[in-house]
This record gives C-alpha cells, sequence and structure tokens, in this order.
C-alpha cells in the first residue's frame, strides 16, 4: 500500500484519485488551496447567474469523501522535496508521499499593463476569483471585459445576467477567429452583438485607470479611446500554475514537462491536467491542452500506471463543446481557422444565421478531417468512429442524419445540407 | 411594453388579495325554507328548526361563528336523541335475567313491550344489530356491545345525523345561507378575482416573449419565490391551507363556490361543488402556466408539444367531457384517470354506477381496465413513462405548467432516492391491497377481510394518500419541495409505470459520448430529483424509475449531452465508459 498525494481537486486530480481508488487500496490524498470539495470549474458562471448555487456544482456529494477513503486537505503547497519525497505545506505541515500527482491547474494571464492591479481589475477561473466577482461587481453599472475567449464571453453573460452594461474587447477581427473560421467566428459576433453587448474588435486594452482610492475607473485602448468602467475582466487566457514547483528539480516550461506516461523528469513524479506541457507532439493538439476533457481523460491515464499497468496518453480524435450565450458550439476532428493547402471545405448556415455546420476534409484522399457545428447537437459516438475509421467526406455526409442528436421534434436540417453540398461539390468538380 | 409587468403583478395581487378577502365576505342567514331544503326528512327538519332558532332569528357574520353553530346543533340534537331512544344499562339486565341460559329474540319483544315509539325503535335496532347473538349463550358483555352500536349508529343514523350526512349538510347549508355582493353577483366577483388574476398573470408572463430563444434560468436561486424564501414559503403556506380546506373544511370556503355557480350551470346545468371550484381552478392555471411554458421554452418544439398536450388533457379530458356527462345524465367519467392513481374506480358506488348505466357505463368500466392492463405496459414499452406523466396526467400537468418555477428544489441527494423507493413502491402494494379488500367486500359483502375493514382501510386511504399526500402536500408543497413530491414519493402509478420502464421499456435519456462537463445543470432542474449527472459524467445513459421524460435536463444542458431516445433495447443502459481516451479500456 503506497500514499499517493495529488495536487490539485479539478477534474483531472479527482478523475484519478477515484479510478486509482477504484482499482487499488492505496491510501489517497488530494491537496487543494481553492475549495474543501471538488466542483466543476465550467459551472462557476451559474452560480453568478443565479442558476445554481455552489453546492450544485459538486458531482459528489460531501459523504462521497469519506465513504470512498480518498482524504481531502485544505492546504497550500509551498514546497516539493522529491529526494525526500516530502511536501512542504503553508500550514507548516510536511507530507510524505510514494507517488506524487500534479494536478494544480492554471492562473489567469496579466500582461503587465498599467493599472492591473487596481481593485475591480480581475481574472476569472477558480472558485475564489468567482468570489471575488461578486464583491467587484456590486453596484456598478459598466464593465469591459478584455480577451476575445471562451472565458470571456462566459464572463459577459455574467455580468448581462445582472444588467451590467458590457464592452468586449477582442483584438482578433471576429471573435475568436484565432481558433474558428472566418464564418463561424462572423456568425458569433453578430450574436454576441444581439445581447446587447459593445463589441470591439480589432482593439487592445491600453492602460487601465484608476481614482484616488485605487478604483477602476476606466480604461483605455490601444485606439486611445477612453471607457469608463467600473470592473475590468482580463480573461486572455490561462497559464499552467507552476510556480511552485521552482526549486523542486521538477523540469517545467510553460507548464509541467511530461513525457507520454504523464511522467515528469522525477521518477514517481506524474503532472495532469491544465499545468501539463507535454515534450512530445500528437497531431492536431497542442503541447498544452487546458480543456476539461482532457484533463479528464490524463486522470484515467494516470490511475491506470498507478495501478501497475502502464498506460499512454493517447487521446481519440480531437472533440470540443462551448456555449456562446444562446448558440451551442460542437467540433470534432481538426477544423482550423485558416484551410490548409490540402484542405477543401463546405460551409452551411441557416438563414436565420443561429446555426451552422462547417466540414473539412482532404481534398486529396477526400478523408473527412473534421466538423463545426453550431446550433444543431451531434452524436459524438458517430463522429469519432468515423475519424478513427477515416471515413471519406460524401460517407460522412451521406450519413450525416445519422450523426443528429437535437430533441424529437426538431427541425432538422440534414437534408438541406446535404443537398448544398452536393450543389457546391458539382460546381467544384466541373471546375 | 415595460410596464406591462407591474401592471400584470398588480392585477394579480388585486385579485388575489379580493379572492381571499371574499373568503370572509359574507353574512349567514338561516331560513326554515333552507332547512326543508336542504334536509329532506321533515321530521329530522323540524328537529333541526327548532335547535337553529337563534340562526334563523338573526344573521350570523363571521363563517367560523355559523358553521361552529351548525356543528353544536347537529350535536345538541344526536345528543338527545340518544337519550331518548338508547337501550339502557337496566334494560341491557332485563334482557339478560330473561335469559338466563340462551340467549333468543323474542324475548327482545317481552322487554321492549310498548306501543310507543321509543320501544317499537328499540325493538327492531336490537333485532337488526344483534340477530346474531339468536341461540348463543348469553354473554352480558355482548348484549352491552350490542347496544353501544346502536347507541352509535342506529340512533344518529334514524333519528339524528350522522358524520357523513353532517358533513355534508354542514356544506350545503352554510352555502346556502350565505348573504354576500358574490351571491348577488357571482360572475362579476368571478371576474374581479379569477378573472383579475388570470388577465394579470398574463400580462406579467408575455413580456418574456422579447427575451431571445433558449433556456433562460438567470436568477433563480436569488428569487425569494423559487429557493424556499419567504415568498415561496408563503405561497406554500397559501396552497397548503387551500387544500386543507378543500378537501377537509369545505364549508368554509362556499363563497369561492358560489363564484364558479354561472360557469357551472353553464357547462353541466347544476350549482357547482367544491370539486367544479377546484377543477375549474386546476385547468385555468394550467392554461395560464402553460402559455407560460410556450414562451420560455419556444425554442423547444419537444417543450411545446408537450405542454400543449398536458393543456389539452386537462382541459378536455378532466374538466369539460366530465362536466357535460352530467348534463347529459351519464356518470362523471375522467377517460385518461387510470387506477390506482384513481384509486375509488373499484369502490361499490362507482362499480354500481357504471354497471347501472347501460351501454356506456360498461365501456367506461371496460376503457378504464383495458388501460390499466393494456395501455400502460404497451406505451410503456414503446415510449417510457413520460407518455402518462409530462404529456397526459393532470398532476403532470399542473407540475409541468404552475410547477415548472419550483423543478429546481427536488432534492438530489441519494438520501432522498432512498427514502423515495421505500415510499412511493409502499403507497402501491397499499392502493393494492386496498382495492383488494373492496373488491372482496363488493362480491361478498362481508366488509371484514382478514384483520381489517376495508371501509375503514378505504376511507383511511383516501384521507392520507388521496387528499393528505396528493393534494394537502403533493402541490401544496410546489414551493417547498419541488412541482413533483407527489408523483416522486406517492403516487402509485406512477410506481407502476416506472417498474415496467426500469425493466421493460426502449425509452432512455442518452448520453452523448464523451461531452459532459460535470456542469450539473441537468441535475440542478431536474424536477424528480434524479442526479442526471451521475450518469452523464461516466458516459451512461440514464435509465431511471422515476423518470418523467419531461426533456428539461436536455433543454437546460448547455454542452448537448443529453437526448431523450426510443430505440432498440439493446444497449439502453450504457456502459460507463467515456469516449475519447483510446489509452483506457476500463473494467467493467
Amino acid at each position: 500500500m503506497k500514499h499517493i498525494v495529488i495536487i490539485g481537486n479539478g477534474i483531472s486530480g479527482i478523475t484519478a484519485a477515484r479510478h486509482i481508488r477504484k482499482q487499488t487500496n492505496h491510501r489517497i490524498t488530494v491537496i487543494s488551496s481553492e475549495t474543501e470539495h471538488f466542483f466543476s470549474r465550467t459551472a462557476l458562471m451559474y452560480i453568478y447567474m443565479g442558476q445554481m448555487k455552489f453546492e450544485h456544482t459538486k458531482p459528489y456529494e460531501d459523504w462521497f469523501w469519506k465513504k470512498n477513503k480518498i482524504d481531502l486537505l485544505k492546504d497550500h503547497v509551498q514546497k516539493i522535496n522529491t529526494t525526500e519525497k516530502t511536501i512542504q505545506l503553508q500550514s507548516g505541515n510536511h507530507i510524505r508521499y510514494d507517488s506524487l500527482l500534479i494536478a494544480a491547474g492554471s492562473k489567469p494571464n496579466k500582461f503587465g499593463w498599467p493599472g492591473q492591479n487596481l481593485k475591480g481589475v480581475q481574472g476569472l477561473y477558480s472558485y475564489p476569483d468567482l468570489q471575488l466577482m461578486e464583491e467587484n461587481t456590486k453596484g456598478i453599472t459598466q464593465a469591459v471585459i478584455v480577451g476575445g475567449g471562451l472565458i470571456g464571453i462566459e464572463m459577459a453573460e455574467m455580468l448581462i445576467s445582472r444588467k451590467i452594461a458590457v464592452t468586449f474587447l477582442v483584438r482578433e477581427n471576429d471573435f475568436w477567429d484565432n481558433v474558428l473560421p472566418k464564418q463561424e467566428a462572423s456568425l458569433i459576433s453578430r450574436h454576441i452583438r444581439s445581447h446587447h453587448v459593445n463589441l470591439l474588435l480589432a482593439t487592445e486594452l491600453k492602460e487601465i485607470v484608476g481614482d484616488n482610492s485605487g478604483r477602476v475607473q476606466a480604461i483605455v485602448t490601444n485606439k486611445g479611446e477612453q471607457i469608463p468602467c467600473q470592473f475590468v475582466g482580463l480573461t486572455v487566457g490561462v497559464s499552467p500554475n507552476i510556480d511552485f514547483l521552482k526549486e523542486s528539480g521538477i523540469e517545467t516550461k510553460r507548464g509541467v514537462l511530461v513525457n507520454e506516461f504523464l511522467e515528469t523528469n522525477v521518477p514517481d513524479v506524474f503532472a495532469l491536467g491544465d499545468c501539463v506541457e507535454r515534450k512530445y507532439e500528437l497531431p492536431g493538439r497542442r503541447t498544452v491542452e487546458q480543456v476539461w476533457y482532457t484533463g479528464r481523460m490524463m486522470g484515467e491515464v494516470v490511475a491506470q500506471t498507478i495501478a501497475g499497468q502502464k498506460t499512454k496518453y493517447e487521446p481519440g480524435p480531437w472533440f470540443n463543446s462551448a456555449k456562446f450565450f444562446d448558440i451551442e458550439y460542437q467540433t470534432y476532428g481538426t477544423v482550423g481557422n485558416q484551410l490548409k493547402q490540402n484542405e477543401s471545405d463546405f460551409y452551411w448556415e441557416h438563414p436565420i444565421g443561429m446555426k451552422c455546420v462547417h466540414v473539412v476534409w482532404d481534398k486529396i484522399t477526400n478523408q473527412f478531417l473534421g466538423i463545426n457545428a453550431f446550433g444543431i447537437r451531434l452524436r459524438h459516438e458517430c463522429f469519432d468512429r468515423w475519424l478513427r475509421e477515416k471515413k471519406s467526406i460524401d460517407f460522412v455526409m451521406n450519413h450525416l442524419v445519422e450523426a443528429n442528436f437535437d430533441p424529437e421534434f426538431f427541425e432538422r436540417h440534414e437534408g438541406e445540407i446535404v443537398r448544398e453540398f452536393k450543389k457546391v461539390g458539382s460546381r467544384q468538380s466541373v471546375v | 411594453m415595460k410596464y406591462l409587468k407591474p401592471i400584470g403583478l398588480s392585477l394579480f395581487i388585486t385579485g388575489f388579495a379580493i379572492f381571499n378577502f371574499s373568503f370572509f365576505w359574507s353574512s349567514y342567514q338561516l331560513t326554515p325554507t333552507i332547512v326543508k331544503l336542504q334536509i329532506r326528512d321533515s321530521v329530522k327538519a323540524s328537529v333541526f328548526l327548532q335547535e337553529t332558532t337563534e340562526l334563523t332569528k338573526n344573521k350570523t357574520k363571521s363563517n367560523f361563528s355559523f358553521v361552529n353553530q351548525l356543528h353544536a346543533a347537529f350535536e345538541r340534537i344526536n345528543q338527545t336523541q340518544v337519550q331518548n331512544f338508547s337501550i339502557s344499562d337496566a334494560e341491557v339486565e332485563r334482557l339478560a335475567s330473561y335469559n338466563k341460559e340462551k340467549f333468543t329474540l323474542t324475548s327482545v319483544d317481552s322487554v321492549f313491550n310498548g306501543s310507543d315509539e321509543k320501544n317499537i325503535f328499540k325493538r327492531k335496532a336490537f333485532k337488526n344489530y344483534g340477530s346474531w347473538l339468536d341461540g348463543q349463550p348469553t354473554i352480558k358483555d355482548q348484549l352491552h356491545h350490542v347496544a353501544d352500536n346502536i347507541k352509535k349508529f342506529g340512533i344518529v343514523n334514524q333519528f339524528g345525523f350522522d358524520r357523513y350526512a353532517v358533513k355534508d349538510l354542514t356544506y350545503s347549508i352554510t352555502k346556502a345561507s350565505s348573504v354576500s355582493p358574490v351571491k348577488e353577483n357571482p360572475t362579476f366577483f368571478l371576474f374581479l378575482t379569477i378573472g383579475l388574476c388570470v388577465i394579470g398573470a398574463l400580462l406579467y408572463i408575455l413580456p418574456k416573449w422579447q427575451l431571445p430563444l433558449g433556456i433562460k434560468n438567470n436568477g433563480i436561486f436569488f428569487n425569494t419565490m423559487k429557493n424556499v424564501q419567504w415568498l415561496g414559503i408563503l405561497t406554500g403556506s397559501w396552497l397548503i391551507a387551500f387544500y386543507v380546506f378543500l378537501y377537509f373544511y369545505p364549508e368554509y370556503m362556499t363563497n369561492w363556490v358560489i363564484m364558479v355557480d354561472p360557469v357551472s350551470k353553464f357547462l353541466n346545468g347544476g350549482e357547482a361543488g367544491r370539486f367544479f371550484l377546484y377543477g375549474f381552478l386546476y385547468t385555468l392555471c394550467i392554461l395560464v402556466m402553460g402559455i407560460r411554458m410556450l414562451i420560455n421554452y419556444r425554442h423547444s418544439k419537444y417543450q411545446i408539444l408537450r405542454t400543449c398536450s398536458v393543456m389539452f388533457f386537462q382541459t378536455a379530458f378532466a374538466f369539460l367531457i366530465p362536466e357535460i356527462m352530467i348534463r347529459l345524465n351519464q356518470p362523471y367519467f375522467d377517460f385518461k384517470n387510470i387506477w390506482p392513481l384513481d384509486y375509488s374506480f373499484f369502490f361499490n358506488n362507482r362499480l354500481d354506477s357504471l354497471l347501472a348505466n347501460g351501454g356506456l357505463g360498461i365501456f367506461m368500466l371496460v376503457w378504464g381496465i383495458a388501460l390499466i392492463v393494456i395501455a400502460v405496459p404497451v406505451l410503456v414499452y414503446f415510449f417510457g413513462k413520460r407518455w402518462y406523466c409530462s404529456w397526459v396526467c393532470g398532476c403532470g400537468g399542473l407540475a409541468e405548467t404552475l410547477g415548472d418555477p419550483y423543478r429546481q428544489l427536488s432534492s438530489k441527494k441519494l438520501s432522498a432516492w432512498k427514502i423515495e423507493r421505500w415510499m412511493i413502491h409502499g403507497v402501491l402494494v397499499f392502493a393494492i391491497v386496498m382495492t383488494a379488500g373492496v373488491l372482496y367486500t363488493y362480491f361478498t359483502n362481508a366488509s371484514w377481510v382478514l384483520f381489517f375493514d376495508s371501509y375503514k382501510l378505504r376511507e383511511v386511504y383516501g384521507a392520507f394518500i388521496g387528499a393528505g399526500f396528493a393534494g394537502v402536500v403533493g402541490t401544496g408543497f410546489y414551493p417547498l419541495m419541488g412541482n413533483r413530491t407527489w408523483c416522486r414519493f406517492g403516487c402509485p402509478l406512477a410506481a407502476y409505470l416506472g417498474i415496467i420502464q426500469r425493466f421493460k421499456s426502449r425509452f432512455r435519456i442518452t448520453t452523448n459520448g464523451g461531452q459532459c462537463i460535470s456542469c450539473g445543470n441537468c441535475s440542478t432542474y431536474c424536477e424528480m430529483g434524479i442526479d442526471v449527472r451521475w450518469y452523464a459524467q461516466r458516459g451512461q445513459n440514464i435509465v431511471r424509475s422515476s423518470c418523467v421524460g419531461c426533456g428539461v435536463c436536455s433543454s437546460v444542458c448547455p454542452r448537448g449531452v443529453l437526448n431523450l431516445e426510443v430505440k432498440e433495447e439493446d444497449g439502453r443502459f450504457g456502459k460507463a465508459i467515456l469516449i475519447g481516451n483510446n489509452g483506457i479500456t476500463l473494467a467493467e
């Protein structure tokens, strides 16, 4: 029986703990300075919006941990001594481990803007961040959000739910067009504006201006525009949370460096989740993957290794999902924001403009490469299988109706999509 | 547009206030004519009039005071008659001394040998209640027992008022004696109360049309009505009080019943009763709050069709058709109500009524049995339990309309689930045993079955389950424990449907591969208190007895993870394995 210590009670750490518990009788301790219990970070926005309470975001009732003998420790890790295999905690205690799993997550980025440490300026990643935002947005009327990603748009939705006017600074020419193709990014930009967000594209933050009491009162953009506000949300991405690993001997760059078994350079020390940086390449995937799904997968992988069956991290075809105000997004495979040389694509949009489908395939081999869907639900199982089996674009389009996952009685669009695709296909073949 | 909401709220509050005030807004004047109309037995009517001279002389200003005085009068009459006609201990002693060895009924004639009314009654009563003693060895205690039964039941039934008669007459006399503006102009007050509430509610609801398409659950847990805070507690208390009065003390709410007399006369030709009032309000709530549902969920065809369905079935099948049947002198029959939810379907009075009404009555009986034996298993197999609980049922209809604002209050704790399974199946067993007892009594005329009295058992079931649980708790607890408390913990039909859904059905909620992010919206908004997330985050399908297929978990899911599906039974439960991780082949 070993002592498995997990730093971080997010999805990757807890997934590892659950699977280790299921397969072994090792002693398990999970350390977190953020919250006592595991909660779904993806649901933080709903607490602020009054759709849920914090307790609803916990995937497991509080009795679960004791019953499954997973010790939860609320403390902050200050130092790791890999020689002696001990962890030094802020409370002064030391913990000895046999295997250490670092699942320390991320922290919001800041890029050295003047005024970024004023009161009312913050990022949003953790539950304490949410509590701070609750405090910072009391009684305010105007907010500015900086950054054009998923957390930014969620923050916009949060603030608007409390009738706070939102100005959204996006560096790109359309929202998220560093990830999405132009058509989808444009659709989402229009939708954001329809929710009365003042979306400023191709605009960056230059400076944050405070009042005499050290509280934010305005921001200045790179175009010289001054925008009054009482809250600034910095949502320009997140970075691996690895500061506490200095002097530990554990190798880091942007994140904790790991091999395909999620092992670090130090024996019996693994890393998983948001804080990880892979030393090796996986096609179509970034080396730092800060996505709920990959965090969960890594937890499963490490647990197998701890249980005695050394396992590689081998994710299947890429998938992700999101929701932009009222428009749901699902993506399977690879759909870049720009077509590669060997790629062809087809785009369909509903006349109302809240639904679209974008498919990409290899124009040489005709192999289906990826799909984006907005406002239409698709069946993960179908696309996972079709991508693994390298199906052709024609096969995928002809079977698209099988992949619909919308509720009963919802309007189906597959027939129309396929007809449009064949028309475009014919035109292309003529050329 | 922005003023509609406050105007609507004002109208609703005004109408609601007048409605509540009208509860007390009546005087009561008893008249000999009313007494004679309500108490058909002229002797009893005469006795009653003598005991209520105060009420005929003076107007009574309070319904509580009036009812108390009626009760006191009934009590005095019964006591007097018991004194007049009861068999005294001395008379029992004389009977005993007459029959030293064996008891013979001829001795009754000897002891009660007078030709006056009292003796005639005593002779007849003792022969009726004590015939089982004839030829038996004389035991004094048994003679006393017979005398007690005559005192409790015989005298009161024949010369006084038994508790059923007291209950019915208190209500009908109070209603008839009511003197109030409502009585003079019921249509006007119907508009001023229920009408204003309906108009106000609709004005409050309509501005939601302006919101963007899609689920809007913002602010629910900040809301004092929807999060068991003061307004929710107040509303729940009011609902509980309403149901308690409706089922157990209807004599106090006669002004409310008088208000809907015009509607009742229009529909079935007669005056309204308390359950007409209830049916009318129930149907209106489903229609008005159904409109709210249609607006809130208008992005979802599934929710639109489901809501229209419950609105239709309540209005047509549960309210209009039965009322029109009365006008046509046919049995009052709700064609969509199914035993054991319709727990009185096999009661003797209902069976007799159906059998006495020719072909239509027989059809209703066969239809009712076919629903139980054929429709339930077949439709649950093909569609799941939702065909009834979310598309047809009256309780489900109210839960999905008036109850929708409270769906998030259903407890998702494991402990609640454990209580649920014991309680709902316990009620099912109770319903089956009670019905078996009733049928046994119907066919054998013996009320005593094994070790219980079937009349008593069905009375207990009716009061505690039919009225207390389904009504007082089931609806009164909407703002406190969510909109499906009855369906989840108490409904025996839901238990029956659920057993079939769990073991032999094509219905499941499919989990979309590995896309769950454990946000918990599905569990939070599950009205049946299922921890949907538990399954979804493991990639497992959801197959649960209690699921009523409302589809809201699918609607509130922000990542397209959940879908209500009917497919081949293979793979219904699904394996707890998440798509996406090639390196993992998890053990079962």
